[in-house]
């Protein structure tokens, strides 16, 4: 016999237990939705956002690139256009790549920017790789510390560190006035906006961009391929050119990569140190966009660049994957 | 002298005291700031010899090998191979030549341009190169990988290129670092007789560095053992496992039981009391010993008989005990038997019938006898 | 002696000439002109390259300049909202990377991800401002350019230097320790909590203030996608510059470097510290 009190309790803790497994069930209704989505989610939401602002950009200039240009707000054409019977037409307008191989200025400004970018990676190559090297034999802590003052003008505005060669490089700046007080000369040199001057500023702001894969790769490398070579007869300087060279290779094309990509699309150091007369294709590019207005021609001048660069840009990629894998 | 006794010498020159090392390590020590890796380290090398530098990690042997080497240049000391005094000589100088642990074989370059290396460095005309390099690849059977890159071989086939890219340059001398260490148990039996053909086919003095004792007695004409740096006994691989000169030499080289006591007389001879032990125990004959020194008896356990019965032989030392557990290795049985108290000795048994009558087994009551002469007494 | 991999660390210290002198050289490339750029901020002459005497008038009228300090909040609100979702969306990129193996689309995300770290400056910018406008045509949103198109482009391009850190890091640290845990009945995502993310924090940290770093540094895409009257630092420096050395600018930069530096110091003492403490508790343990 149940007593109503009991049946009643009993009852209250039925409803107290369905409503555990109630809950229960719920949480793991919601756990297994995670458990089974959350990697999805994970990857969907960097993934929307790479598309949405990094690869329809992209098509977007692309787009641009084949429109004519317009006096006109956005100062291009449509690219589509419904005509009468409903069918998507497009236009396909090369006058704008066409106009660019034409026009002498942008041929030079290309050939000058790449001769630019390659002369300013291998002085970066020249100075970085004995820096890299001596750090990596350096002991200890002074180890850290060389390290750490090759990455703090990383962390400090790369405007400023330009800004400051404007004062060394100044008809009236540091360099001259240090030069004239030596007896070396008795004229100020023209050293400001020119192409030393960018040649310096490239490689300023580069070289730690350069030493740091170079000392990575440095670093791993195993010290007993040197002794064995040196153990079968070949002089240090040998050695370095038989053994460590060729190893360092990868490090030498990371370094290299990550010099000449950016310093060929560079705009802040031949605007700031080369003036009017250093032409770099990212400084046109800026200026047929900003003062020009030419849209089109500027997205023709982007798609052009990034074509000049998709090779090293793949190349770098390669590397680092390779990397990443061994 | 008489010849025969020449005869012997010419394979054992170490035994001549007329004879004039090949290579001559004097006093030599190497300190890494406070820490001494090798301390005043003194030993003659003769030619021919495959002579093996045995100890734990960090004992020293492997700075011992560099120096040699050059790699590391001695703090004290001075080393010389073939009468020329080594010092200042840079190690892309010497007549020696190494074979690496890690083999160190160059990654980016193919197995000949590997064993090339070094004769391309010394200006060895093409034609000669290629020849020498073909001989010596193909006496290591690699000829047809020739074209390949080290990250394509096995681990033998590395370790035999390393030997071959040492060899080639007909050095005086061959320092190997480990050499078997990084293959497996068969490859490395196997490679133990290889690397002893070749020594004895191209007459090349070898040195080498190892941490495994069997490798070393198998190998060796003569062993070095060291321990915290110094040599602590030289001699050939029987003398080193019969007769170590310490507790600790004979710890590592083989398996060793040890009693601790105190040296007292009977009659003619001398007995070891052991606290541990009720029954005092003969020690060797041919010993010089003081009554009430400390020292230990050692006896090997191969060296130890064990029956069911009593043997009944005055002239062997025989103790009670019970087979506390056994393991059936196949060619032989270890056995660990406890004799009174809490003494445990370890005793390997060889399987010689295949079907034993009775074997023992675990509980038995057993009674373990060896020969005093079997046994060796030991100083701290 | 221990068979350990030796680096050309562990080579005979024997010094180079020639190695000394280009590291010195090098260094003080690196630095003179930082140092002249703190010497001459303290200035009296209006031409910045010429001595004048000792002064601190440049700080005051820095202090004083209410452009200077409404482009620095400016460009510190939009690097700390940056940093922050960058570091977000960057670790979740980082870890698809290089945990989940299988996913459809693996190798555009591959490709996204990498990209914006070598993609030149000014294709980025200009091809985020053609994305707002059309945007702004399309469906009214942006209306205008401003605070909110520099942090998306910041965020666009800074995330991708987090998920480069953190893939690296996840593939240095190895995946056994996440399949122990997995071994002993932790379900993946409580795996996600207790063990990969408080190994990758201090990944996160670095890509934090890498991100932080890069937006305050930023000059060209945000020239690109700003509009008026939101100026950021560095596109108020420059435009102060383009005309000429600017002594209140020394100023600033002497500041800033100052900043950086003590930063960069801290850090790096803390790590020397760590790594030391890190050697000598392995030689206490090989001592026992």
């Amino acid at each position: 016999m149940i007593k109503p009190t009991d049946s009643a309790l009993t009852a209250s803790r039925l409803n107290e237990s369905t409503k555990m497994i109630f809950h229960r069930r719920w949480v793991r209704v919601v756990d297994n939705f995670f458990q089974s989505r959350w990697k999805g989610l994970s990857v969907a939401i960097p993934y929307v956002w790479l598309v949405i602002f990094f690869l329809i950009p992209f098509f977007i200039v692309l787009k641009i690139s084949f429109a004519e240009s317009l006096i006109a707000s956005p100062p291009f054409s449509s690219l589509f256009e419904w005509s009468e019977d409903a069918a998507l037409k497009m236009t396909l307008i090369f006058d704008n790549f066409a106009y660019l191989w034409e026009d002498d200025l942008y041929v030079k400004t290309y050939l000058n920017s790449v001769k630019i970018s390659t002369i300013s990676t291998i002085l970066c190559l020249l100075i970085g790789y004995p820096m890299a090297y001596a750090i990596v034999r350096a002991s200890g802590t002074m180890k850290y510390l060389l390290l750490l003052m090759v990455i703090l003008p990383f962390w400090t505005s790369f405007l400023l560190r330009v800004y400051a060669w404007m004062g060394i490089l100044a008809d009236q700046g540091t360099l001259n006035s240090f030069l004239i007080w030596a007896g070396v000369i008795d004229q100020p040199i023209r050293m400001m906006y020119s192409e030393f001057a960018v040649y310096i500023g490239i490689v300023y702001s580069y070289l730690p961009f350069m030493i740091l894969p170079l000392y990575a790769n440095l670093e791993k490398l195993d010290l007993t391929l040197h002794e064995a070579a040196s153990d079968l007869g070949a002089h240090p300087i040998t050695v370095f050119f038989t053994v460590t060279l060729p190893l360092t290779i990868p490090g030498i094309i990371a370094g290299g990569l990550l010099v000449f990509i950016p310093a060929t699309g560079e705009f802040v150091i031949p605007d700031l140190l080369g003036g009017g007369n250093v032409l770099m294709i990212g400084r046109v590019l800026y200026d047929e966009f900003n003062s020009n207005h030419d849209w089109p021609v500027a997205a023709a001048v982007a798609i052009a660049l990034l074509i000049l660069l998709v090779i090293p840009m793949m190349l770098y990629q390669h590397a680092q994957s390779r990397q990443i894998n061994n | 002298m008489s010849t025969q006794e020449r005869d012997a010498f010419l394979d054992r020159p170490w035994k001549d005291s007329t004879a004039e090392p090949f290579i001559r390590i004097e006093g030599v020590t190497k300190r890494f700031g406070a820490f001494t890796a090798v301390e005043a380290v003194s030993l003659d090398i003769y030619k021919g010899e495959l002579f093996s530098l045995l100890g734990g990690s960090g004992c020293g042997k492997t700075t011992l090998l560099r120096m040699l080497a050059g790699f590391e240049e001695p703090t004290a000391g001075h080393i010389y191979i073939d009468g020329v005094d080594m010092v200042d000589v840079p190690a892309y100088a010497r007549p020696v030549n190494m074979m690496f642990q890690s083999y160190a074989l160059f990654p980016h370059m193919s197995v000949e341009d590997n064993v090339a290396y070094g004769l391309k460095r010394d200006g060895v005309p093409k034609a000669e190169t290629s020849q020498r390099v073909a001989d010596m690849l193909s006496m290591v059977e690699l000829l047809e990988l020739q074209k390949r890159k080290p990250h394509q071989l096995s681990g033998g086939q590395r370790q035999r290129v390393a030997l071959a890219r040492a060899l080639v340059k007909r050095p005086k001398l061959l320092l190997l670092d480990e050499p078997l260490a990084a293959l497996d148990k068969r490859l490395r039996e196997q490679t133990q007789f290889e690397l002893m053909n070749i020594q004895d086919q191209l007459g090349v003095t070898f040195i080498v560095v190892t941490h495994d004792q069997e490798e070393a007695m198998t190998l060796s004409t003569r062993i070095a053992v060291m321990d915290h740096g110094q040599i602590i006994q030289v001699g050939e691989p029987s003398e080193v496992y019969e007769r170590p000169q310490t507790k600790d030499i004979a710890n590592f080289i083989g398996t060793i039981n040890m009693f601790d006591g105190e040296v007292m007389s009977s009659n003619d001879s001398f007995l070891l009391r052991c606290p541990k032990i009720s029954k005092p125990l003969k020690l060797p004959s041919q010993t010089e010993l003081n009554i009430g020194q400390q020292v230990t008896l050692a006896i090997r356990p191969e060296k130890i008989k064990m029956t069911l019965e009593d043997p009944h032989d005055p002239s062997r030392i025989t103790l009670r005990g019970e087979v506390l557990e056994f393991a059936y290795m196949g060619n032989i049985s270890i056995y660990r038997v406890k004799i009174e108290g809490e003494v445990v000795l370890q005793i390997t048994i060889p399987n010689l019938d295949r079907m034993a009558e009775r074997k023992i087994e675990w509980d038995d009551q057993v009674f373990i006898s060896w020969h005093p002469d079997n046994s060796l007494v030991l100083r701290d | 002696m221990p068979s350990r991999d030796k680096s050309i660390t562990d080579m005979p210290k024997k010094r180079s000439t020639f190695l000394l002198s280009v590291l010195c050289f090098g260094m003080a490339f690196l630095y003179i002109p930082m140092f002249l750029l703190i010497v001459y901020s303290f200035n009296y002459s209006k031409i910045v390259s010429v001595w004048g005497g000792l002064s601190t008038r440049w700080y005051i009228s820095l202090f004083e300049s209410e452009e200077i300090w409404s482009a620095l909040m400016l460009s510190l609100k939009i690097a700390i909202v940056n940093a922050t979702f960058a570091t977000l969306f960057g670790t979740l990129a980082g870890l698809a990377l290089a945990r989940f193996r299988h996913f459809r689309g693996r190798t555009l995300f591959t490709g996204m991800i990498s990209a914006p770290l070598v993609m030149p400056e000014v294709i980025t910018g200009l091809s985020l401002l053609l994305l707002f406008i059309t945007l702004g045509d399309l469906i009214g949103w942006p209306e205008k350019r401003g605070i909110t198109t520099i942090t998306i482009a910041h965020i666009t391009f800074s995330l991708a230097y987090v998920a480069v850190i953190i893939e690296s890091r996840l593939s240095g640290i190895g995946e056994t320790l996440e399949e122990a845990a997995l071994d002993l009945g932790a379900k993946p995502l409580r795996v996600m909590m207790d063990i990969t993310l408080p190994l990758l924090a201090p990944g996160m940290l670095a890509g934090w203030l890498l991100a932080f770093t890069l937006s305050l540094d930023d000059l060209v895409i945000a020239s690109f996608v700003s509009g008026p009257g939101s100026s950021t630092l560095p596109m108020l420096i420059y435009s102060r510059v383009k005309l000429g050395l600017k002594p209140d600018i020394n100023a600033l930069a002497t500041m800033i470097i100052l900043a950086v530096a003590m930063g960069v110091l801290i850090a790096g003492w803390i790590l020397i510290r760590q790594q030391k403490q890190r050697e000598r508790d392995a030689q206490l343990a090989g001592a026992k």
